[in-house]
Order: structure tokens, then C-alpha cells, then sequence
């Protein structure tokens, strides 16, 4: 009769019928025109970057939780979205033995040593992202054409390094060079959208942190549109400083934190060494993200005022 | 962004909460009047305060509405026998709120013969503040909403706090139950009744009327008798979970917010139930204390969901089997609504005072989840009502560490249970969060 016992639990009795799983794929849904594009502009070798690094994350998370006899959790699709975010942030012609080093250090150093899901205080994808600069350095500045597959620099880069504009319309829909997802804006917006209409995502950061980047430039004289569209600015503010796990709970936090990204990408991008950079802004701010919201916790309903 | 109102129809509610489905089942179905039970099991306490004694012996014959336990203390409510018969043991009996209470059972004769100081109190108007006080208190009436707090108590604020505002809580943010929503279609003049009977008690000038627009039927209805009357109001909330908790209700309608830690009276706000104003109204009508309640019978796990007028002391089975019995084996009972209900280990508990509804899901629906690591997706932030950051004090609590969640303001918490309700991976937030607050509470009686 053990079966037949009522089950007891504390209240509420009912759920929500969303999971973190439908959140993860519903990223990866929101990923995939960016993912397209970039191989139709690109060609098979970036499919193939994209697929090996989503593949040598599953199996390397899988492969480090065994190790750990940790139970296994690669179903939950977030092993599949570092992989893949990390793909998008690789030049399409990057040697395919570096996605695999960029892509295991992104699990190993970027997740699963903080405890896996949930922990890691940095974007996994940008930790990988960092550490394949920092090491191949060369070939992570190294880009492709979309037109002709030869070698090119990106907007950014001949902007800052040659003084030459590149046109809207090629910047909007990604006919530059770049990383494998980052060029086209068309595309990363359609996922947005896509995100945004689930609510998986917050509006705060990707405004907050584009708008701070269109007034700053607007400020030191520069062109706010292109420096919107070039560069890894629209990835990086609809889908890696829109990560929950990394980015702030509260909502003024969210503000703070793209602002502030705002500000360090358009410092990095106007007066650092690099043409870009999105990725590191992304990186500092999920640094401060436990003091964003330590100190940005609401106001209490019904707290009592403490001059009144 | 406009902020809580909406232009055309002025729908009013609160910040955060949650959208679960209605499952409003039986909003259609009419109160439909239980058989009269075999023997009723009363409960000595069934209120939020000191346990009654029991004034009657085993052997005693006793008619409906007599007095069977006498209150202790000012925070307390008598309880009154629900049928006529014989008292047969006055013993300790499984009570839906928790452990064992002593408790009167009575055998009924089937007669339902009603005691003789059962008399109408009067006209409203022949009744003084004080009366009406002193009635409600002789009737036992408590909060019917599930919180249970002795009627009475509520209507006598110290005489420092000035009341100024009355509001009925027709909100029914609870989904499944519809006990409310049939009482105010059904009784709309004892609603109104007994509101002016509280307002006339506290001595009030402004009486609201509450109520989701997701019962328009029941907004036109109350409406139109309020309109005869010059200071009651009927507020149109928005459905929305938890619409119907005091603190929220009384924003909502009255733009104040009740302190942290402070009482609704502090802003000169006394919020009652539907199923306690209907109380209210028939015991100054008839005299009849409170012996029976309506009652939501619904859920997955029930053959054919109702809305039922049972006697205080019914066994849940005895409700459930005239519900057509379970659908399947049932996975869960629980008494009251599936966000804030209490799950039950026996059907063969008594309905009591705070019984709004008897929701029973099947074993698919009461399934477990297994907690997944926290994504940082903030919903509960979104949803909570009272603007706390549900998952850092869950954190806290797991992690025992009672201090951080106290200045975190855990105590704010109103249970209400959207949280978790809301949360993707699943964790037991509110349930965590229960237990900082009874650590916190327990280390405060310490010093």
C-alpha cells in the first residue's frame, strides 16, 4: 500500500511548466540565425569550427562531471550553448585543434571547476574566448573575407588602424569580416527578438549597454551606428551580457551593468590596444556582478523609510 | 508605462506576482448543499490563538448551533455543534492544520434541530459597535480565507490606530477555488450586508469591494447593489497571483503599504474575507453562529468538482465522496488552493473554519521535482510580491546562514509562494525561506 500514500509537501502545489532545459533551448533556437548566416558567409569550414566546438563541450563536460562522479548534465543544453556562443566568437578560419583547446577551456576553467551550472561567476564562452587570444593570438586576429575568402580586417580594425569606413548596410547584415557570428546584425537581432518574446532574456542590459555605446561615441565625435554594428557589440549584448548565470539579478544591477560594459567597450574601442572590445567589457562586468547585486538590492515593500 | 492603472477600466493591482493558470473549474457550478453528515468531528481549535475547552460531556444530547467549546483568551473562538445528536468522545483527532487537537465528535440523530438561543440579532441599525462585536465573537467567526484569525480580535485595533478603510476580499487569487466567486454571485446582499455590518463596528466610513476581472459576472452583480448604497465601492483588480494577499489587496485599492512587520491596521486598513462577511451577515440575520462554510471540491483527482455548503466537522472523505469520490487514486490532498494550500496526509480530517476549498490533484499531477542548480534568471525577483530576492535567501537558508537572511529581510516574506511557483530549475524557494524565517523568529525568542 506504500503507493497509495498521499504525497505531502509544502505549498505551492503547482509549477511553472518552464525549465532551465526549454530556457537553454530556446537559446540555441535564438542562436541559429546567427549560426547560418555565419556559415553562408563563411563557408564549411566555420560549420565545421561550430560543430566541434559544440560537440568537445558536451563531451568534455560530460567527460570532467565522470571523472568527478558527478551526476552527468549535458541534457540541460548549456554545455551545447558554450560550445556554440564560443564558436560564433572564433574567426572563421581558426584552425580546427584551437576551437577544441578554447572550447575545453571554457568547460574545464570557465564552468565546472566553479561547480558546474549555476556557478561560474564568468561567461564560459569568453573565458574559452580570452584564453585562445591570449595563446594563438595571430590566428585569432586572422579574418576571412565574406566575399572571397581571403584574408581581411574588420571594420573595427580598419577603422582604427586605417581610418576606412565600411558601409550600413554591409555591417547590418554581415557582409565583413569577423568572427563566425558576430557580422551579421540581421541575424543576431532575429534571435533577439526571438529571446526577448519568450522573456528569456532582460531588455535592460542589450539597451542600457548598446545605449551607452551609441552616446559615448555620439560624445567623442565618432559614428554611434557604426560602432553599434561593427564588431562583437550585437552578440555580446543579446546573448552573452544577457547570460543569467553571469550577469546581475536585480534590476537596477542590470542597468549598471550595461552601462558599465557600455563605457569599457567604447574606452577599449577609442583609446585601448585593441580595435574591440566587447568581449572583455562582458568579462569586467561579470567580475562586479556579486557587488552589483549586493548593492543593489530593491526596496522592500512597505520598508520604512530611514529619514521619515 | 502608465503604472498600475489602466486607463478605460481603472484596474487596479499590485507589483510582481504571477500569472498561474485559473483551472477555475467550477465557476459555473451553483453552491450545492452537502448531505447532512452521519457525525461531524469539531475541532477545539480551529483558529489562529488559544484552544477552546469543551463545555459539553460525552452522553450530552446537543441541537445545531449550541456551544460546544468555550475560548480561553481574548485571541480565541468558540466553536458550536454543526448538527444535533450525541456527543460521543471528546478526544484527540488528526486536524488539516498540522497535529492531533482535541475534538468534539458528534453522532447526529438526523433531526437538524436547532438549538433555542439561536435567535436573530436585529436590525443593523439597532445595533450598537460593540454588539455587533461582541456577536461575532459569540459566533465564532474567524477568518475564512484559510488564515483563520478570531473575527473579532480584528475588528478591535487599539485605540491609537484609526481605521478608516473596510475592504472585502473577493479577489480569489487562488486558482482552483471558487467558493468566493459562487458566495458573491449567490449572496451578493449578504456581502453587502455584512461589510456595513463590519464597517459600522470599526465605525467606518469607506468600504471596498475587491474583486479580480476574471469574475465580471460577479463585479456587475455586487456593483449594482453597492451603487444603492453611498460609501461602498466595488474595485475591478487584475487577475493575478497573489491579488487577494492583504498586504497587495490593500495597495492595490488603497495605494498604502502596509509596513514591514507591521500590521494592515497601521494603515488604517481592516481587510476581511467573502466567506467571513457571508458569516457575519447570516449570524446577525438568523443568529446561526458559523457551522457551516462553502467550499470548493475540485481538482484532477475528483470525479465531478463542485462548489459545496458543508457543516463544520464533515470528514473530507465524506465531501470527497459526494464530489462522485476520486478520479483514479489520488496523488495529493490539500486544503485550500494549490499556491498556499496545505497538503494532507488523511482524508479523514474534518473540514473546518479555514476550509476554502478541498483540491485533490492525481498522482500525474502531484509529482516531485528534483531541484536544479539556480540559473540566476531572477523570475523570483520579478514575481515576488513583497520585493525580496527570493534565490540569494534561499541560498542563505540552505547554507544555514540566518543572519544574512534576516538582513535580508526574510521575515518580509508573505508565503505566498510565487517564487517557487515560478522558478525554471525548480527549487524550493518559498520552502526554504519558511525555514530562515522560523530559524530567525527562533533565534529572536532566544535573546
Amino acid at each position: 500500500m506504500e503507493n497509495d500514500k498521499l504525497v505531502i509537501t509544502s505549498s505551492p502545489h503547482i509549477f511553472d511548466d518552464d525549465s532551465v532545459e526549454k530556457i537553454m533551448y530556446g537559446v540555441i533556437i535564438a542562436l541559429l540565425p546567427a549560426s547560418i548566416m555565419g556559415v553562408y558567409y563563411f563557408g564549411l569550414h566555420a560549420l565545421l569550427l561550430i560543430v566541434t566546438c559544440v560537440i568537445t563541450a558536451v563531451l568534455t563536460e560530460a567527460l570532467f562531471q565522470k571523472a568527478r562522479n558527478y551526476p552527468v548534465t549535458i541534457k540541460d543544453g548549456s554545455a551545447v550553448i558554450t560550445g556554440l556562443l564560443l564558436a560564433l566568437n572564433l574567426p572563421p578560419g581558426l584552425p580546427a585543434w584551437m576551437a577544441v583547446v578554447g572550447t575545453v577551456v571554457a568547460i574545464i576553467l570557465g564552468k565546472q571547476i566553479f561547480g558546474g551550472l549555476g556557478h561560474n561567476p564568468f561567461n564560459p564562452a569568453l573565458v574559452g574566448r580570452a584564453f585562445l587570444v591570449a595563446s594563438f593570438p595571430v590566428a585569432m586576429t586572422t579574418w576571412l573575407s565574406p566575399v572571397d575568402a581571403t584574408t581581411t580586417a574588420t571594420p573595427l580594425g580598419l577603422m582604427k588602424l586605417e581610418g576606412i569606413p565600411t558601409d550600413y548596410w554591409s555591417l547590418f547584415i554581415g557582409k565583413i569580416g569577423g568572427t563566425i557570428g558576430e557580422t551579421s546584425a540581421l541575424a543576431i537581432l532575429i534571435g533577439a527578438g526571438y529571446l526577448l518574446y519568450k522573456g528569456y532574456i532582460d531588455w535592460r542590459i542589450p539597451l542600457s549597454y548598446i545605449g551607452t555605446v551609441a552616446v559615448l561615441t555620439t560624445v567623442f565625435g565618432r559614428d554611434p551606428i557604426f560602432h553599434i554594428f561593427a564588431g562583437g557589440l550585437m552578440l555580446g549584448a543579446f546573448f552573452m551580457a544577457t547570460d543569467m548565470v553571469t550577469t546581475p539579478i536585480t534590476k537596477k544591477g542590470r542597468w549598471i551593468f550595461g552601462i558599465g560594459a557600455g563605457i569599457l567597450v567604447v574606452v577599449i574601442r577609442l583609446w585601448g590596444g585593441y580595435p574591440e572590445g566587447a568581449s572583455y567589457s562582458i568579462l569586467l562586468m561579470n567580475g562586479i556582478t556579486p557587488l552589483l547585486n549586493r548593492y543593489t538590492r530593491p526596496r522592500v515593500f512597505g520598508e520604512v523609510k530611514k529619514n521619515a | 508605462m502608465k503604472g498600475s492603472e489602466t486607463s478605460q477600466m481603472n484596474i487596479k493591482t499590485f507589483k510582481g506576482g504571477v500569472h498561474p493558470p485559473h483551472a477555475k473549474f467550477t465557476k459555473d457550478k451553483p453552491i450545492e448543499k452537502a448531505r447532512l453528515p452521519e457525525k461531524v468531528i469539531i475541532p477545539l481549535q480551529q483558529h489562529i490563538g488559544a484552544p477552546c475547552e469543551p463545555v459539553v460531556s460525552v452522553g450530552d444530547n446537543i441541537k445545531v448551533g449550541q456551544k460546544i467549546g468555550e475560548p480561553k483568551g481574548f485571541v480565541s473562538a468558540p466553536v458550536h455543534s454543526s448538527v444535533s445528536g450525541k456527543v460521543v468522545a471528546i478526544e484527540t483527532h488528526p486536524h488539516p492544520i498540522g497535529s492531533d487537537v482535541l475534538s468534539v465528535v458528534i453522532e447526529s440523530d438526523g433531526k437538524d434541530e436547532v438549538f433555542e438561543g439561536v435567535k436573530p440579532y436585529g436590525d443593523l441599525d439597532s445595533l450598537t459597535a460593540d454588539d455587533i462585536k461582541n456577536l461575532i465573537r459569540e459566533s465564532g467567526i474567524v477568518g475564512m480565507g484559510g488564515a483563520t484569525f478570531p473575527t473579532q480580535v480584528k475588528l478591535s485595533p487599539p485605540p491609537d490606530k484609526k481605521i478608516d478603510t473596510v475592504i472585502i476580499n473577493g479577489a480569489e487569487c487562488e486558482p482552483y477555488l471558487t467558493a468566493d466567486h459562487r458566495l458573491m454571485l449567490e449572496k451578493p446582499e449578504n456581502i453587502i450586508f455584512g461589510l456595513k455590518a463590519i464597517m459600522k463596528a470599526l465605525g467606518v466610513e469607506n468600504g471596498y469591494i475587491g474583486i479580480e476581472d476574471n469574475k465580471p459576472d460577479a463585479i456587475e452583480k455586487l456593483s449594482k447593489l453597492a451603487e444603492q448604497e453611498n460609501n461602498i465601492k466595488v474595485v475591478v483588480l487584475r487577475t493575478k497571483y497573489p491579488q487577494g494577499g492583504e498586504k497587495q489587496l490593500i495597495y492595490a485599492i488603497t495605494g498604502r503599504e502596509v509596513p514591514s512587520g507591521g500590521l494592515p491596521m497601521e494603515v488604517g486598513a481592516v481587510v476581511q474575507n467573502v466567506g467571513t462577511t457571508n458569516a457575519i451577515a447570516t449570524a446577525i440575520k438568523t443568529g446561526m453562529p458559523l457551522i457551516e462554510r462553502v467550499l470548493t471540491v475540485t481538482g484532477s483527482g475528483v470525479k465531478q468538482p463542485k462548489n459545496m455548503l458543508v457543516r463544520i466537522g464533515t470528514p473530507f472523505k465524506e465531501v470527497i465522496e459526494q464530489c462522485g469520490g476520486f478520479n483514479g487514486t489520488p496523488g495529493k490532498v490539500i486544503m485550500g488552493g494549490p499556491m498556499m494550500g496545505l497538503a494532507q496526509s488523511s482524508v479523514e480530517v474534518p473540514v473546518i473554519k479555514g476550509t476554502s476549498g478541498i483540491l485533490v490533484l492525481t498522482k500525474q499531477d502531484a509529482k516531485m521535482f528534483e531541484p536544479r542548480p539556480c540559473i540566476k534568471c531572477a523570475r523570483c525577483v520579478d514575481a515576488c510580491p513583497a520585493y525580496l530576492l527570493p534565490t540569494r535567501l534561499a541560498h542563505f537558508s540552505e547554507k544555514a546562514m540566518w543572519d544574512e537572511a534576516e538582513e535580508y529581510n526574510a521575515l518580509d516574506c508573505i508565503e505566498c509562494g510565487s517564487c517557487s511557483f515560478v522558478c525554471p530549475a525548480k527549487i524550493p524557494l518559498v520552502q526554504r525561506i519558511r525555514l530562515a524565517k522560523s530559524q530567525i523568529i527562533a533565534k529572536r525568542k532566544k535573546k
